[in-house]
């Protein structure tokens, strides 16, 4: 009984409480914490570097992309639009470090070509999913805005755009989520970031350091998740909301 | 009110030229609903589309209220125009309030205004503004969607309105539902509708005008009476269906198929006076009514030639009546229903106000067909 009631996840919160509670002794009796600790300094300075990182390279994406998707589900584009969509596509599958690498051969070593590097991996999402949502509009909302006198700005912004839009965001999710988990590897070009104690951890093969990296990029990455989650549920309207 | 004149599109395909619509010349009544009716693909839909300037003619003008609608900037146009199309095209992302201020939002109105307006229609077609204005699309049926999108098409008060399949993706019943509180809601507007359909059934109930449409021209543009009493073509005679005739029955009223002098009795009087007013009006039964004018059942010549007495005490009783509104297609089937060959109508209150007979509706449906050289 006790086992099913288990099974049932209706003890669930209750029992990984536990399972992190009884993981946290481990840790403090084995000096991990501290080990950790040692290194708030670093972790606050990283942490906001990394943030800026991510921040100025995902606003950038989110500022090109989501036009570009736009600008891609014009009319006047359906030709050219595949051929854009399966260019950037191809970029795509290009590996995030390759890109990184090739932007350090071409911007030299700093923040700029990190940023412009986590900027190209985080932007494709964004562009894919504006413009796949932007395709999936119904036609027939267009013709009857048409068909009721507004004008083609009026129908982007006031039908087309808002019924795209929780598609878009789900692209603006994905990216945020690649430029967080991808942000530790600006370091390796000399970006800074978190990155910076997990590599130098692992090099020095310092646990206590690299988890110093490691669990603030892991926080980071859930609660800019979860942020852009909540950005959705309230920006997006309800009619087309399947959350709300 | 709407004026087509040599109206005309060619759309340039890969195979060639297609003329969707080839001169069509049409006039449309203020006030009045036509109905564009044919197969798929005959032009009807891009006859109607040319008139918002959703498809831009090829060659013809358009006349809107006496002006050269050429002259007009197409989306200043469309917003004199409402607009209703199949998908009902409610934008999602809004309200069922914001929907409809959408046109009175572009004609630049007052918020205040618009507000009331998308409060007053939404009451006009029968659901509750407090419950439905702030809802969205998807929180509606099917037939409510449908109502919303002919709201926010009169939103802005506009005197024509374009209805392209407008109730084509409705099921029958609530069709039939719908239709009718259109019919109710255009008789206090007197809006000048087009409307596309491929029902005839539809048509011949909305109509005002019908107009046929085949392979781009128009074929015929007539009442539904005349459509279907003299069909121009074998082709709009297929398409009207060989029950033509019984479709008529629709479009004519109890109250105009009703025999002008119905002889009744009271049913005080003696049998002998039932029988001479049958006889001086060459009926073989009378109807019997009670002191008020009610129907109260009726008496045949051969059961009472050789009786007295008041004629109360003989009369049979009426299997059914009918009122004097419906048409004849539901006396024809009271009357099948009840195997008579003749109802007695009454008025709103009940009182009796003549009759209809199978025979009298035989006559006036072939009477448009004695002098034209009879039936097509």
């Amino acid at each position: 009984m006790a086992i099913r009631a288990v099974m049932s996840g209706k003890w669930l919160p209750a029992i990984s409480l536990v399972a992190a509670f009884a993981l946290g002794v481990v840790a403090q009796r084995g000096g991990l914490i501290d080990a950790i600790a040692k290194y708030r300094g670093d972790i606050a300075f990283l942490s906001q570097q990394h943030m800026k990182l991510v921040a100025i390279s995902g606003g950038l994406a989110i500022a090109v992309g989501v036009p570009l998707g736009l600008w891609l589900s014009r009319p006047a584009m359906r030709r050219s639009a595949e051929t854009i969509m399966q260019a950037l596509n191809l970029g795509s599958t290009i590996p995030t470090l390759a890109v990184l690498a090739l932007a350090m051969s071409l911007l030299g070593i700093g923040t700029v070509p990190a940023i412009f590097g986590l900027w190209v991996a985080s932007m494709l999402p964004i562009v894919r999913n504006t413009y796949a949502g932007m395709l999936g509009v119904p036609a027939h909302f267009v013709e009857a805005a048409t068909g009721m006198g507004m004008r083609p700005a009026q129908i982007l912004s006031g039908v087309e755009f808002p019924n795209a839009l929780y598609v878009t965001f789900a692209g603006i999710r994905t990216a945020l989520a690649i430029n967080v988990g991808t942000a530790p590897l600006a370091f390796l070009i000399g970006g800074g970031g978190l990155g910076e104690l997990i590599f130098t951890g692992i090099d020095l093969n310092e646990p206590g350091m690299m988890l110093a990296g490691a669990i603030p990029t892991a926080l980071l990455a859930v609660l800019v998740d979860f942020a852009v989650g909540a950005l959705a549920y309230w920006v997006v309207p309800r009619g087309v909301n399947p959350l709300r | 009110m709407i004026k087509l004149e040599n109206l005309t599109k060619a759309f340039d395909t890969p195979s060639g030229t297609v003329v969707a619509a080839d001169r069509i010349n049409m006039d449309v009544a203020d006030g009045e609903i036509c109905v564009l009716l044919g197969p798929s693909g005959c032009g009807k839909t891009t006859t109607l589309k040319m008139i918002n300037r959703l498809i831009e003619p090829t060659s013809g003008k358009i006349y809107i209220d006496g002006k050269d609608t050429d002259r007009i900037d197409p989306v200043e146009l469309r917003r004199t125009i409402g607009y209703v199309i199949q998908q009902i095209g409610l934008f999602p992302n809004m309200t069922v309030e914001e929907n409809i201020c959408v046109v009175p939002k572009l004609l630049g109105w007052d918020m205040g205004k618009a507000r009331q307006r998308a409060s007053d229609l939404l009451a006009t077609i029968n659901l509750d503004p407090a419950l439905y204005l702030k809802r969205y699309p998807k929180e509606l049926s099917g037939g409510q969607q449908q109502r919303v999108g002919v709201a926010r098409a009169l939103a802005a008060d506009p005197p024509v309105l374009l209805m392209d399949e407008p109730f084509g993706a409705i099921d029958p019943i609530n069709r039939e539902v719908i239709q009718d509180e259109f019919l109710k809601m255009h008789r206090r507007l007197r809006k000048t509708v087009m409307f596309v359909s491929h029902d005839i059934d539809e048509a011949v109930k909305m109509a005002d005008k019908i107009a046929i449409f085949r392979a781009g021209k128009l074929e015929q543009f007539d009442s539904p009476d005349n459509l279907l009493a003299h069909p121009a073509s074998s082709f709009i005679a297929d398409f009207v269906g060989t029950d033509r005739t019984l479709k008529r029955l629709r479009l004519i009223k109890v109250r105009d198929a009703m025999h002008a002098k119905s002889p009744r009795v009271s049913h005080t009087e003696a049998v002998e006076e039932a029988v001479a007013r049958m006889n001086e009006q060459g009926y073989e039964f009378i109807v019997v009514v009670d002191a008020e004018g009610r129907p109260h059942g009726y008496v045949d010549m051969q059961a009472v030639r050789e009786r007295t007495g008041p004629v109360g005490e003989h009369r049979a009783a009426l299997p059914a009546t009918v009122r004097l509104d419906e048409d004849l297609r539901a006396a024809v089937s009271t009357m099948f229903m009840h195997d008579v060959r003749w109802l007695a109508c009454v008025d709103e209150q009940g009182m009796f106000a003549g009759f209809v007979t199978q025979r009298g509706i035989t006559r006036l449906l072939g009477q448009t067909y004695r002098g034209a050289g009879g039936p097509h």
